[in-house]
């Protein structure tokens, strides 16, 4: 067969099976035992020529309802952000996206400079000592957090609130499953984690507490006064962060966490239906050798001029094997990338000010939305999410598909993870929308409940 | 030489702007008073201060320091550093597959899940197995799946088995994620050809085993050709097998995992479906499972209706829970499935066949000058000792150095560990013999040299933007970040 991506001509295959001896292709797979050998054609899908694929993957897409076409206010994890025009360009460079892990680094400075970089944005925005060079997503690297807390305290117990993403908290509870680890769930008082249940999960054999702020609801969690109960046991402080809200919400390092991990979804990088974001992952000095995933560090070359290397690898599977801190050899870089490209572009100036629009537009439709027939369940500060409870025997599955017609994608329904907040819709509103599109939005709601 | 780059943080200028945000349309309320202020930054992060052009060339000018697929050869063995298609990349930019959230009503996603559909059945038939689930992020990540799979099954049973088995040639990944799956390893021994050594399997296998971790073909880019026995040896302990899919891109529609015996296995779509690298991530590594894992695959898979509408299926009392944030790498699922497309069974085939063929030529024209370490037929790669240029003083990884100066990413180097001095090769399909000739070529010339001016290749390299780096320094006194914390 002939195909655009293979250069193997009649010509080329006749002189290479000579050289190597063979006298067809099949002898090359002599080796595999007839017993196992695949006859036939595989039952997958045909092959379609570059026309038809493209024809055929736009009517995949076109029967998905996007962002374009329809005003978005669902969040809980993953948001609707403008994506400044340079990212796309940037993470198009093909120097970038077809190369591998940069372990050649005389060939990869590129590379290794931008995690340095990446590593260097997350702990100005974190406040913490050493970041890595990121993971898989936010909530695998809160479960590494666990991990990680559990190996440095020789401890067992995990307490998390209930206030954290319910799909972080699966995750954090499969992996704890896998090292024998106990997790502990503190319930919420008003939108935030309930501190004096909080107080009492935390003991002598905690090795972390884990907390996200803004939480799920997008409360902003009172951290000042929680960070001394989880200290006062020696047990270690997790926060889980929206980079975005960094932009004008004090910095986790300040506030005492002791790892601080999140994911840089909003940080321009596309939603595509929940993947591939790219997690990151900070610690305090004390932890850094214990951090999981890749790590670059600055150095010189042999005539003295700066360079990067992937460094710290001893922590590491490939050459500690079953003794490694964590399974991960790889981590998001191109998206990694993506967010440094988003901070180098909104800048010092740029992250204060979309995180007060954020801010800003999602009060003014909280305002909005609690009046008449809607209503704020929750009191607690919050910052681009807010819960809004509607009328006593809401469908919200039925009620998002009205949505749905009517050009908007609502919000998510609480009930699904909390049954005590049945009829309550979690609402996310970003910089992206006008107030028209909030004050339409609200209205919709009403009209329709 | 280049001089030295700059860093971002290094071109900031205060007042300069590279942003523009939407308007305000709605009342300019002062951060504090919507919330509390000691909530608020105490001080700004001190994030650059540059305009749209800086951004542009300085990530321009890191490209350029950056090697890729697209900049030329890279047969790092082990990474199948195939051609990169472009329509994945155009396709997966598709705003319906860019801009979907995936808690959106499933009336409005079913184009999208459409293809997870297919994918999940495209995967399972590739593999010979029964049910795939998408979620696993990496092939690490997926690994750990399958063997929390493998855990969840065994507990099923009222069985506690402690021990997971692996060749002493296997990827580092495999130990450390039995450990994080929370498992002892054992680690055996490869006989003389590199295979699994039979008797050293029986020894160790017993009723505490859970299962055995394999790549086939191998690390050394041999098929393991005791495949059934091996299975049966461990099945009849009652323990089960797991495939690590690194090496797919030998056999594609040739063999498959489920038909050598394996219960469990992940693929690598960044590595045998061309989804790129990224330069580290992102990937995905999906599990596919026998019949008897199914039930407690992570939640949830996609399935279809009796209507041909397709929905999320949480309905799995046993999964093993969530191993991801909602529902994989789906971007990456995106190219995978168009890659797919781009060939068919058939041209998969080929694609395996052509893999093979590459490497199997470049073996044994390099054979006379690097010693192989297992001759005879390799698969998708091959595994060279560069021990014979160590009486010259020049080690393997000079040999890697020198290569970069005539444009070549290097082989994978110093793995598998049971070799001395190894080089691993992998070629993939997607280089034409023009490309493999010149490869060897420059091989062959350093591998002279070595003999004749070793202090060339140890010196090496010249051209690159830095020379050797001081790897040790920066790992005893490490500088991680450029801010001042």
């Amino acid at each position: 067969m002939k195909h655009r991506y293979l250069p193997m001509t009649d010509q080329d295959q006749a002189d290479m099976l000579a050289a190597v001896g063979a006298e067809t292709i099949e002898d090359l797979f002599a080796d595999i035992p007839k017993a196992v050998r695949y006859n036939g054609v595989l039952p997958m899908s045909k092959r379609l020529g570059e026309p038809e694929l493209l024809k055929h993957m736009r009517s995949l897409s076109d029967r998905n309802a996007d962002f374009d076409r329809y005003t978005s206010f669902l969040g809980a994890g993953l948001y609707d952000h403008q994506i400044p025009v340079v990212l796309n360009h940037v993470i198009s460079r093909s120097e970038f996206y077809t190369a591998y892990t940069p372990y050649q680094p005389e060939i990869s400075q590129g590379e290794l400079q931008a995690i340095f970089e990446f590593q260097s944005y997350i702990c100005e925005l974190t406040g913490m000592k050493v970041a890595n060079a990121s993971m898989y997503d936010g909530s695998t690297a809160l479960a590494e957090a666990a991990a990680l807390a559990s190996g440095a305290t020789k401890r067992k117990k995990i307490v998390i609130s209930r206030a954290v993403h319910p799909e972080a908290r699966e995750i954090v509870l499969t992996s704890a499953h896998g090292l024998d680890l106990e997790v502990v769930e503190v319930g919420i008082v008003n939108g935030v984690t309930d501190q004096a249940a909080l107080a009492a999960a935390i003991t002598e054999d905690t090795a972390a507490v884990l907390l996200q702020s803004p939480n799920f609801f997008g409360c902003i969690e009172d951290v000042k006064s929680i960070e001394p109960l989880v200290h006062e046991k020696k047990s270690l402080l997790v926060l889980s962060v929206n980079p975005l809200s960094l932009g004008l919400l004090e910095s986790p390092g300040v506030l005492g966490a002791d790892i601080v991990v999140g994911d840089a979804q909003p940080l321009g990088i596309p939603a595509s239906l929940g993947g591939p974001t790219c997690g990151f992952f900070a610690v305090s000095e004390p932890l850094m050798r214990r951090i999981p995933g890749r790590i670059v560090g600055q150095t010189v070359d042999q005539d003295g001029k700066r360079g990067f290397v992937l460094t710290l690898q001893a922590r590491e599977q490939h050459i500690r094997r079953e003794k490694a801190t964590s399974n991960i050899c790889s981590n998001q870089a191109l998206l990694a990338l993506c967010a440094s490209v988003y901070m180098s572009t909104l800048g010092k100036a740029g992250m204060q000010e979309v995180a007060l629009l954020n801010v800003r537009k999602s009060h003014y439709a909280a305002e909005r939305a609690s009046h008449g027939s809607l209503s704020l369940p929750f009191s607690s500060p919050f910052f681009n999410e807010f819960v809004v409870k509607l009328p006593e025997g809401t469908n919200i599955k039925e009620l998002n598909s009205k949505l749905l017609d009517a050009g908007y994608i609502g919000g998510y329904d609480l009930g699904v993870s909390y049954p005590e907040l049945q009829g309550c819709m979690l609402i996310a509103v970003t910089e992206r929308r006008t107030k028209e599109e909030i004050d339409q939005f609200i209205g919709e709601l009403e009209a329709i409940v | 030489m280049k001089p030295e780059k700059a860093l971002i943080f290094e071109l900031s200028k205060p007042g300069r702007v590279a942003y523009s945000l939407p308007e305000c349309d709605v009342p300019e309320a002062d951060a504090a008073s919507l919330i509390p202020e000691d909530l608020l930054r105490s001080k700004p992060a001190e994030l650059p201060e540059v305009y749209e052009v800086d951004v542009i060339r300085h990530y321009t000018e890191l490209s350029r320091r950056n090697f890729g697929i697209d900049n030329g050869f890279y047969p790092l063995g082990s990474c199948t550093m195939k051609y990169n298609p472009k329509i994945n990349e155009d396709v997966a930019r598709f705003a319906g597959f860019a801009k979907i959230h995936p808690y959106q009503p499933e009336e409005s996603i079913q184009g999208a899940l459409e293809m997870l559909y297919t994918l999940q059945n495209d995967l399972a038939a590739l593999t010979g197995m029964d049910q795939v689930t998408l979620q696993p992020a990496a092939g690490a990540h997926g690994e750990w799946t399958g063997l929390m799979l493998i855990r969840a099954y065994h507990e099923s049973r009222g069985e506690k088995r402690t021990k997971v088995i692996v060749p002493d040639s296997s990827h580092g990944t495999n130990p450390a994620s039995a450990t994080v799956a929370g498992y002892d390893t054992i680690t055996i021994k490869s006989n003389e050809r590199g295979m699994v050594d039979l008797n050293a399997l029986r020894a160790v296998v017993g009723d505490d085993t859970a299962a055995l971790m394999l790549t086939n073909p191998s690390t050394l880019g041999l098929f393991e050709e005791q495949i059934v026995e091996i299975a049966e040896i461990v099945h009849e302990a009652g323990g089960l097998l797991y495939y690590d899919g690194a090496n797919s891109n030998a056999i594609m529609g040739i063999t498959r995992p489920g038909d050598m015996g394996f219960d469990v296995v992940h693929l690598n779509l960044h590595k045998t479906m061309s989804t790129p690298h990224g330069g580290g991530g992102p990937g995905a590594g999906p599990v596919g499972v026998k019949s008897l894992l199914i039930p407690f695959l992570p939640k949830p898979i996609v399935s279809k209706r009796e209507d041909g509408s397709f929905y999320w299926d949480y309905d799995r009392p046993q999964s093993i829970g969530r191993v991801k944030a909602f529902y994989g790498n789906f971007g990456i699922l995106v190219r995978a499935y168009t890659y797919i497309r781009t060939y068919g069974p058939d041209g998969l085939r080929r694609v395996s066949e052509l893999a093979v063929l590459n490497a199997n030529y470049m073996m044994h024209r390099l054979a006379p000058y690097y010693e192989v370490a297992y001759p005879g037929l390799c698969k998708h790669e091959f595994v060279l000792s560069g021990r014979k240029l160590k009486e010259y003083g020049v080690r393997t990884l000079d040999v890697a150095k020198r290569l970069l100066d005539f444009g070549y990413h290097p082989p994978t180097i110093y793995f598998p560990l049971n070799v001395e001095e190894c080089i691993m090769i992998e070629p993939t399909e997607t280089e034409s013999k023009e490309t493999l000739d010149g490869f060897i070529d420059t091989m062959i010339q350093i591998a002279k040299e070595a003999e004749t001016t070793p202090e060339v290749v140890i010196n090496a390299p010249y051209t690159t933007v830095v020379k050797r780096l001081d790897e040790t320094t920066a790992a005893r006194k490490p500088v991680l970040n450029c801010t001042c914390g």
